[in-house]
């Protein structure tokens, strides 16, 4: 089974690459763009079958090691 | 006095703390991360450098090593243990002290001289220094101490900032911070104060031909106090 997760910086915090991505868009012509955040996306492949438990081990992963709390919000988007 | 400087992969500042230790009179041994237990030490040390490339988060593969475990518990344990730069973000990593390091406000990598204030001599690691600023190295990219408003309010409470960046008189400004860290913080303990995480590092200041000698008084420092 394999399961997505995204991992975002929290809103207060700095994310000063994102603001460099913003203004290079901004450079190229995307003046739209309000704001870009810059996170991280793992694809993880379990041998576990049942979704549930397969979506809470990725959770604790989550919390061990996947993201810091103190900066970091994870979302597990998808089990299939 | 026994001091243990641990080398994970990517480590590349614990052959110059082991210099640094030996030449103020630690007898030190190094410990390799895969090792489960501890040598009998005084001390502990976690090094600056790359540990594990920096993958996923700078420090955070290296918090979750086997040697690591033995670390946590010695320094619940009461015993000293602290951590350079890299040190200082596994050590960040692993909850020993509050906060984590980010990125470089700037997006700069920064090697260069510093000056830090000393705010705290109520410990091992700072006790009967007589200057209040020293002046110490840094080279980091992820040196940008954040944390929650609630675990500042504890930090600062518990008079647990140890070392703040200033100017040569100690002044505390913005304009003396180097990588957006908040308040200027250089280096925290953990509340009981026997845990201490700093990102310049004494070790490159222990020879006055070549760099200065503030890191020497840090480590003359250390040994007489450590119990």
């Amino acid at each position: 089974m394999k399961i997505s997760v995204i991992i975002t910086l929290k809103k207060d915090v700095l994310d000063p690459q994102g603001k460099v991505i913003h203004q290079a868009l901004d450079g190229m012509g995307f003046n739209d763009v309000e704001e870009v955040r810059q996170g991280k996306y793992f694809e993880i492949n379990t041998k576990e079958t049942n979704p549930k438990k397969a979506k809470d081990e990725v959770e604790e992963m989550c919390k061990k090691l996947l993201a810091n709390l103190v900066i970091e919000n994870y979302k597990i988007i998808d089990a299939q | 006095m026994k001091s243990a400087v641990i080398t994970f992969p990517g480590s590349n500042c614990d052959r110059d703390m082991d210099v640094a230790l030996k030449k103020f009179g630690f007898k030190n041994k190094m410990v390799w991360h895969q090792e489960v237990e501890l040598p009998k030490s005084d001390l502990v040390v976690l090094p600056g450098g790359f540990s594990y490339g920096d993958y996923l988060r700078c420090g955070s593969m290296a918090s979750k090593s086997k040697i690591m475990q033995s670390v946590i518990n010695f320094a619940n344990s009461g015993g000293m243990v602290m951590g350079i730069c890299n040190g200082f973000q596994i050590l960040v990593e692993t909850g020993l002290v509050p906060g984590v390091l980010l990125r470089n406000k700037y997006l700069e990598f920064i090697c260069k001289n510093v000056f830090v204030k000393i705010r705290d001599k109520n410990n091992a690691y700072f006790k009967n220094i007589k200057n209040n600023v020293l002046e110490l190295h840094i080279a980091h990219n992820e040196g940008n101490y954040f944390c929650t408003n609630d675990q500042l309010k504890e930090i600062e409470d518990n008079a647990q900032i140890a070392i703040n960046y200033c100017d040569n008189q100690g002044k505390i400004e913005k304009s003396f911070n180097p990588n957006g860290s908040i308040k200027n913080i250089a280096g925290i303990f953990n509340k009981e104060k026997n845990v201490l995480g700093m990102m310049p590092h004494p070790e490159r200041m222990i020879e006055p031909s070549l760099s200065g000698e503030d890191g020497s008084l840090f480590f003359k420092n250390l040994i007489n106090n450590i119990k």
